[in-house]
């Protein structure tokens, strides 16, 4: 296939995107760059990727679409809508050798697609210990007791429905994984955003804050000083939880996501959201909340989500996701299409609060500008930023560097392992490099 | 047309349903007189929280009666745990390996050396890990076997925990473990000292803790580093692995998703790369001019004390610069120590600590790291 050059720059094929054959063209170097000369007498505008054409004009202006011309489809002829037949790329996917088994595995929000802040509910991550289920909701409970008589002044069994007849509130906050870019502690180890960082997913979360039921119960709260949560799955999940962020009416059982229940691979009907905290907190499928006076130790307490430390201790009871953030595009895996302007853009967030800044470099940290944090910013919550660039060309290191409101800062991958090591495996929240090739390929780097 | 009769038609309905409301609120409570949530959830029988309530504490609160023999053990073993473990709990066919890497000396200290620095065993197990002993009951009695959870006898989840210890030395073969003497092989985990509590990542108060993050970032905005060098890549070997990228991106927009089925154009830049062949290296850019540095140098007072060639309070830049001109590390630690001042180094006057910004200090230093040129 021929490809066609107008201009000196690429032209839109007709259904507006380029064909494999196009990128493989522009891959191979092909690319429809300015010569020098055209550059000075054309100046900006001849770059744009849509020329003006030099007779008649724009097909896709000219020649009425079909759907100009015709009759389109009916109402609810998609009784649950479905995103558009050209967004089919976006998927849910598993790293290839990442977990021994699919029931026990993690599947990548592709955050490099991801528009503003919100996470589509069929986009969320995925985390499941011993598969997923749908459950029943007429037939799921939710329990409340004590580790021991006096904790409580009664122990109590909710249904759905009497959870839901309950005051409720909605706040949008980010879940991340504490194993999020957790494969990169040593070395580059995956190909795009979606693989470093798409253990993350925002949403708008609604339910009852935990206090309140707690209080229903009548509990204790000056003897139980912990939580523990515990999920109705295979795995019958158990953390303990923050009681800080239990009093301040932070942590929710929830059943509401993004403006309907819950999916069934997030938790139907029923989760944990504890905002700021690393994402096997929130446990799912909950089924039970023990007040307790001492932590539980639990599998994920004391055999995983530990954080190995240069000295050989492990951290216990790490739950705070620190202050982090990513270039979701231009990010690894892709490819620019011509030289010019772009937009930087991509999210941040905090477990400690709000994101007070975004700084960007292009030139692998020498030199930062400060991006554009886009409404809201909101308290654990992620934060899009953007910022704009020109690409000249030449090879470039795109990053990006988040403040949050208690002034913490984005350490580079130097500062983290100054202090961690590479062992960690949990709470990575490095600065993550991105290098743009001179063919336009952009990878993930670290630099040293 | 249509929509104004809906309209009409819902706005009937509203009102009918208003009027009723109005009618049964005279007898309700306001809203602000709602203190409980009256009606909504009940008592748990005791036979209800005795089927959940399952969890077994560090300090085996929740543990319930029972025992089980190595022997016993291995016989569970071998029927519902082996085809994912292994005979020995080794095996890393299906799910990571329980046991191994855990020696006598590691049960007396309770801190596993193949943890510490230098040691980098190539896995770590379970045994290796656990500090406490509740921990391995409770999971395995709550998540075990992995099609088939909470289907074990309790007597069998000791029976289970007791050859899985067996496997590590901390039990020997014809132990038999019990709620009564479970806290003394707590006393044997191999890792029991292996955990600490003392970091910034656990919101509020009740663990101890640390009140500041170990770890903060840099704000320097410009000039920041004097060499850039990419260390790691994915190898073009593995461009591939996580599938075609080209179909995993969105066909629109500034940007396309990498054809990672065909080879790649190559790469500018390989990993190590000296700064000279980065374009944003610092020799590209042209490094830290005194054009660059002097105005640092004189806001920040540095020119009270240092001069260019002639020694004042403190010694010269140039001769500064000629002392760490071989220190690769130069230009950070020159940084540190403008911060930091020090005493000795270049005689008896000391240099006080400096109220400097970490970008200010980095521009100095780097001119200085450079040779001071003009």
């Amino acid at each position: 296939m021929q490809l066609p050059i107008l201009g000196g720059a690429i032209r839109r094929a007709p259904e507006n995107f380029l064909g494999r054959d196009e990128i493989r063209a522009v891959q191979a170097g092909r690319r429809g760059f300015l010569g020098a000369a055209l550059a000075v007498a054309a100046g900006a505008a001849a770059a744009q990727a849509d020329p003006t054409p030099r007779s008649g004009g724009d097909a896709n202006i000219l020649t009425l679409p079909e759907h100009s011309r015709a009759l389109g489809q009916p109402v609810a002829a998609r009784g649950y809508g479905v995103p558009s037949v050209w967004e089919k790329n976006l998927q849910r996917r598993e790293s290839p050798g990442l977990t021994r088994v699919s029931q026990a595995s993690v599947s990548f929000c592709p955050l490099q697609g991801l528009i503003a802040i919100i996470t589509p509910n069929g986009l969320h991550f995925e985390r499941h210990h011993q598969g997923w289920w749908d459950i029943d909701p007429s037939r799921h409970r939710f329990m409340v007791n004590g580790s021991d008589e006096r904790m409580l002044k009664r122990s109590m069994v909710f249904t759905m429905d009497e959870l839901m007849r309950l005051p409720s509130v909605s706040r949008i906050h980010f879940i991340e994984c504490g194993a999020n870019t957790g494969m990169e502690w040593g070395n580059v180890a995956v190909p795009t955003v979606q693989y470093t960082h798409g253990m993350l997913s925002c949403c708008e979360f609604t339910g009852v804050p935990l206090r309140t039921i707690l209080e229903m119960c009548g509990a204790d709260f000056q003897r139980g000083r912990f939580v523990l949560a515990e999920g109705a799955d295979g795995s019958s999940m158990t953390r303990t939880i923050p009681m800080s962020l239990v009093m301040s009416g932070e942590v929710l059982v929830a059943y509401g996501q993004n403006g309907e229940m819950l999916r069934p691979e997030n938790g139907y009907p029923l989760r944990l959201v504890v905002p700021g905290v690393q994402g096997v907190s929130w446990v799912k499928y909950l089924r039970r909340i023990e007040l307790g006076d001492m932590p539980y130790g639990t599998k994920d307490e004391t055999v995983h989500y530990i954080d190995l430390m240069p000295d050989g201790q492990h951290r216990q009871y790490t739950s705070i996701q620190e202050v982090k953030s990513v270039v979701t595009s231009p990010s690894g895996g892709q490819m620019l299409l011509d030289k010019g302007f772009y937009n930087i853009t991509g999210l941040a967030w905090s477990g400690r609060g709000k994101v007070r800044r975004v700084d960007v470099s292009a030139d692998g940290g020498r030199n930062w500008q400060q991006a554009r944090l886009e409404t809201p910013v909101l308290s654990k919550c992620l934060t899009r930023f953007n910022a704009d660039w020109a690409w000249d060309g030449k090879p470039a290191l795109l990053m990006s560097r988040a403040t949050d409101e208690t002034g913490q800062i984005q350490p580079t991958y130097a500062e983290l392992r100054k202090v961690r090591g590479s062992r960690s495996i949990y709470h990575n929240n490095a600065i993550q490099t991105w290098l743009v090739e001179e063919s336009g390929e952009v990878r993930n780097v670290q630099l040293s | 047309m249509c929509s104004c009769h809906s309209a009409f038609l819902f706005g009937r309905r509203a009102v009918g349903a208003a009027c009723v409301a109005v009618g049964v609120l005279g007898a309700q409570p306001s809203p602000a007189q709602v203190t409980r949530f009256e009606g909504i959830g009940r008592t748990a029988t005791p036979a209800e929280v005795k089927a959940w309530d399952i969890d077994v504490r560090p300090d085996f609160k929740g543990l319930p009666p029972g025992q089980g023999s190595v022997r016993r053990g291995e016989q569970v073993w071998e029927a519902q745990c082996a085809s994912c473990h292994g005979s020995f709990g080794e095996s890393n066919d299906v799910f990571m390996p329980l046991v191994g890497n855990t020696t006598a000396e590691d049960i007396r200290t309770g801190h596993v050396a193949s943890l510490r620095p230098g040691a980098n065993a190539p896995v770590r197990t379970t045994l290796m890990k656990v500090s406490q002993l509740s921990t391995l009951w409770d999971y395995i009695n709550r998540a075990m076997p992995w099609t088939a959870p909470k289907s074990l006898p309790a007597d069998d989840v000791y029976a289970v925990t007791a050859y899985l210890l067996s496997l590590g030395n901390v039990v020997p073969d014809d132990f038999t473990l019990s709620d009564r003497n479970i806290r003394d092989v707590q006393a044997r985990l191999p890792n029991r000292k292996g955990t600490t509590t003392a970091h910034a990542l656990w919101p509020g108060t009740e663990l101890g803790g640390t009140a500041r993050p170990d770890v903060q970032g840099a704000a320097c905005m410009s000039r920041c580093q004097a060499e850039v060098r990419v260390a790691s890549f994915i190898p073009e070997y593995a461009r591939n692995a996580h599938g075609n990228l080209a179909e995993q991106s969105r066909n629109l927009g500034p940007t396309r998703g990498m054809d990672t089925a065909v080879a790649s154009a190559g790469t500018t830049v390989k990993a190590g790369a000296a700064p000279a062949q980065m374009a944003m290296s610092h020799e590209a850019a042209g490094g830290v001019k005194a054009s660059d540095a002097m105005p640092v140098l004189q806001k920040n007072v540095c020119v009270a004390c240092h001069a260019l060639d002639s020694r004042l309070v403190g010694p010269s830049f140039r001769e500064i610069a000629a002392r760490y001109k071989e220190r690769a590390d130069a230009a950070s630690y020159l940084a540190g120590k403008i911060r930091s001042g020090g005493q000795g180094l270049w005689g008896a006057i000391p240099m006080p600590a400096q109220s400097i910004s970490a970008a200010d200090a980095q521009v100095a230093a780097q001119w200085l790291a450079q040779g001071a040129r003009p």
